[in-house]
């Protein structure tokens, strides 16, 4: 399976274990990631609420360079996702937009590609099966609650559904493939609200210290998560709460069920260290 | 437009509007048409079911939940909204969207009223939040991709807010999480261009 990659500024920096972590579990998988050449920032929450045109010109110029890779776009940051996705949505709705785009990057859009996320393509392109086939240390023992936040699963006019997004389920059916034990809990999808993380921490605090608790009234050994943004918001603001709870990307997790090598460097970027408790379900 | 809940409730800010004399806001008629047309967002089928601000992680923190900025700019209330912080304080989760009855995006909303604010010249209510926002623009102005240490170092310097969080600042960089060097991309000239067709106003 080949996918054109697009990782987005954090997985070159505060999410270097989920680059690290996606990279390794694809190439076990079989999946192939070619990385966009020379790609450039989506833009973020920024582009879309100082310049509605930047927001989406500046992802379409990362769409016009995936089309020489010739497959589906596969992104592990929601945010990037949400813009993406937005812009790939104005490209095929809008005609004048699109040939404005055209004209400027000198490129003609075929839209044959589509941006997913990266927990779309493990969850829905692979079966379940076939992940577990491929498990050779299973999570036996592990309690996870499955964080989705907002823009990996909203709006449903952009996502395509790839899952319900209410009720989103293929992170749980991934956790039990690999022989974990998901949860249920009530903070699935809501909002951390990391766009605010420098300006108002104030307010994240507050957001985030309500979701991480959440995880430990359901008695979750991990919350488990598929953005850079919301990892590190949930990793990183836990001041008064106990215990403190490991943030864990669901390509680490794949990662020790797949008995993948290089994994303590990925656990040793955590500010929650994941290690002690991975040790006590003997699972490090 | 015209269910009994509208009705009352936009008699009653016009009741309140006229008994705080002094202070009364000016309505200003070509608000609600103005800022569809930049949101491309149906705000008169908006009927105040209030989904949208019982789901919005920010509501808490807004002076005006997502709703009832919709129903100020339905009703005119230019000033009021362009000054109010809840257009700074959301965050573009899309929760909105995702329940309204009625398919409409406040989020797409509060960003336009972002912009119509700068460029009409209102003094943002939460001056940092935009500050932040420049700072991010700015590094990929300069690079192309984002760059975290000269970015939050300049928005430190810029907004004032030089000490909250710089200890976790310092256990990002380090584990390692924080580059000192940007990743500068090959198109730079491409991604200046788009910067320079921006609005005035916006840069
Ligand atoms: S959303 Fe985050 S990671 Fe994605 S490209 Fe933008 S800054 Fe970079
Ligand atoms: S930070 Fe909030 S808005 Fe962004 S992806 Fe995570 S949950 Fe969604
Ligand atoms: S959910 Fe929709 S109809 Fe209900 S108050 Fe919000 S915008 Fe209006
Ligand atoms: S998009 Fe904005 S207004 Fe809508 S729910 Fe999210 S924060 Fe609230």
């Amino acid at each position: 399976m080949k996918y054109s990659y697009y990782p987005g500024c954090t997985l070159h920096s505060t999410a270097i274990e989920y680059g690290w972590s996606t990279e390794a579990v694809c190439e076990a998988l079989g999946i192939d990631l070619v990385e966009i050449e020379d790609w450039n920032c989506c833009g973020a929450s920024s582009a879309h609420s100082l310049d509605p045109h930047l927001a989406l010109a500046l992802p379409t110029r990362d769409l016009m360079r995936a089309q020489a890779v010739g497959a589906d776009i596969v992104m592990p940051c929601a945010a990037c996702y949400g813009r993406m996705a937005a812009a790939d949505h104005k490209m095929r709705s809008d005609s004048a937009w699109r040939k404005e785009m055209e004209a400027e990057f000198q490129t003609e859009y075929i839209g044959a590609a589509r941006p997913r996320t990266l927990v779309d393509v493990l969850g829905n392109d692979l079966s379940p099966e076939a992940l577990a086939a491929k498990v050779k240390r299973p999570l036996n023992g592990l309690r996870t609650v499955s964080y989705y936040g907002c823009l990996l699963i909203r709006p449903p006019d952009l996502t395509n559904r790839w899952d319900d997004p209410e009720h989103p389920v293929v992170m749980d059916r991934i956790l039990k493939a690999l022989g974990a034990e998901p949860v249920q809990w009530a903070h699935a999808v809501e909002c951390c609200g990391a766009s605010l993380a420098l300006d108002r921490a104030d307010v994240v605090t507050v957001l985030s210290g309500r979701i991480v608790q959440g995880a430990n009234d359901a008695e979750a050994d991990c919350i488990v998560c598929a953005c850079p943004l919301c990892q590190a918001n949930l990793d990183s603001r836990q001041k008064g709460i106990s215990p403190k709870v490991p943030v864990l990307y669901i390509t680490e997790l794949m990662g020790i069920a797949l008995d993948l090598p290089g994994r303590s460097k990925w656990f040793a970027k955590h500010l929650v260290d994941p290690r002690p408790m991975l040790r006590r379900k003997g699972l490090e | 437009m015209t269910t009994g809940a509208t009705a009352s409730l936009s008699s009653a800010v016009r009741t309140s509007a006229a008994s705080t004399a002094g202070n009364a806001q000016r309505v200003d008629p070509s608000f609600l048409p103005t800022v569809e047309a930049l949101s491309h967002e149906n705000i008169r089928r908006c009927y105040y079911c209030l989904k949208c601000t019982a789901g919005c992680p920010t509501a808490y923190a807004m002076d005006y939940g997502p709703a009832h900025v919709l129903k100020l700019v339905q009703l005119g209330q230019k000033d009021k909204v362009l000054q109010s912080k809840a257009i700074w304080m959301c965050v573009g989760c899309e929760t909105c969207w995702t329940r309204c009855p009625n398919g409409i995006a406040a989020g797409h909303v509060m960003d336009a009223l972002k912009q119509m604010a700068l460029r009409e010249g209102y003094a943002p209510a939460e001056r940092r939040v935009l500050v932040l926002h420049r700072q991010f623009l700015t590094s990929i102005r300069l690079f192309g991709r984002v760059h975290e240490l000269s970015m939050l170092a300049l928005y430190k310097l810029l907004s004032g807010d030089l000490f909250t969080d710089l200890d976790l600042g310092a256990r990002m960089f380090l584990r390692g999480k924080i580059p000192i060097l940007p990743e500068r991309i090959k198109g730079m000239s491409k991604i200046q261009q788009l910067f320079a067709k921006r609005p005035r106003g916006q840069e």
